[in-house]
């Protein structure tokens, strides 16, 4: 039926996500990423 | 049937208020006055959530992305664009209706029974386009390109605009921690003016923050018609008798286009259909 079929679209957006995920991990992205998270966003709060 | 609507979409807010204490759920930092600086805080989570709420878990992916795109060895931010992209494409904007805490607020704010309540007005579809341009311009290019000498940017986004850093993470850490009165100045009082500004527009207008501002709402809506799991209308069942319409909150016509950019996945369409013909 042509209203329940999977769109391959979503399929490889999805599948991108992932692949760019691995590689900003693989560059290292998630510790730039902790290191801003772990210590009080100045900006984020209105104060620095 | 309107006994039933309203038990349904206390259902979805059941589940928005237990992801977000199940996100939130550091509760030393709320006593502290500190934050969670473990290892799932690398972790990005779906909605608009401050790293800075002395409960979060995990990291806002809107202030990780200007994090990395403004650190000095990376200028585009693939992790995280990458985890958009991943929940955009699964579910377009469910994310915003389901898992969001600053929509949840919105969306209970939004219940306060006031004499004025806006669904749309003259400019409403124009200014609903601004989001895009606040993510362009606040989340991408400021932090690229207005860089400092060491050759990193600021979290403009947050700084200047975001109403949830400020009430997740402003606001309870400023009282928590009385060293932080002295550093207040003019950001903190033009935070919280906005702050307020997005808590009685949530009375009067719908989701404003998401409908008008967020750039995370910008981004997962670009997915929106193309999400592996979205709604689909049944044309030989709809009976176009107009109730879906009607009921959407984001006033959106389901019938005309099922997946618009603008839809948050609450699911009321598909309750208040008759005819079952939303899937």
């Amino acid at each position: 039926m042509k209203h329940s079929r999977l769109d391959w679209r979503g399929i490889c957006a999805a599948a991108a996500g992932i692949a760019m995920m691995a590689y900003g991990i693989c560059r290292g992205e998630m510790k730039v990423v902790l290191e801003k998270a772990v210590n009080i966003c100045m900006e984020c709060i209105g104060i620095g | 049937m309107d006994k039933k609507k309203k038990a349904n979409e206390w259902h979805r807010h059941k589940i928005q208020a237990l992801w977000a204490l199940l996100t939130n759920s550091y509760l030393a930092g709320f006593v502290q006055g500190k934050i969670y600086k473990g290892r799932f805080k690398k972790l990005c989570v779906p909605g608009l959530n401050c790293y800075s709420c002395p409960g979060a878990l995990g990291a806002c992916p809107i202030g990780a992305m200007q994090a990395v795109i403004g650190s000095w060895n990376f200028k585009f931010a693939f992790y995280v664009a990458g985890f958009l992209m991943f929940i955009g494409a699964m579910a377009g904007r469910f994310a915003c209706g389901w898992l969001c805490p600053f929509g949840l607020i919105q969306d209970l704010l939004h219940k306060i029974p006031f004499s004025v309540k806006i669904g749309t007005f003259r400019g409403d579809r124009l200014l609903r386009r601004l989001k895009y341009l606040v993510f362009a311009l606040f989340v991408v290019l400021l932090p690229l390109c207005l860089v400092d000498v060491l050759g990193q940017g600021t979290p403009y986004f947050c700084k200047l605009i975001c109403p949830a850093g400020t009430l997740e993470g402003g606001i309870p850490l400023v009282l928590l921690n009385t060293s932080m009165h002295s550093a207040l100045g003019w950001l903190y009082v033009w935070k919280n003016v906005l702050l307020l500004i997005t808590i009685l527009l949530s009375v009067i207008i719908y989701r404003p923050f998401c409908k008008y501002i967020c750039p995370l709402g910008a981004v997962y809506s670009v997915f929106n018609p193309i999400a592996v799991f979205r709604y689909r209308v049944d044309e030989e069942k709809c009976t176009g008798c107009g109730a879906c319409a009607k009921v959407c909150k984001m006033q959106i016509d389901p019938v005309q286009e099922a997946n618009h950019p603008e839809c948050i996945h609450c699911g009321q369409c598909k309750k208040v259909c008759g005819a079952h013909a939303i899937r």
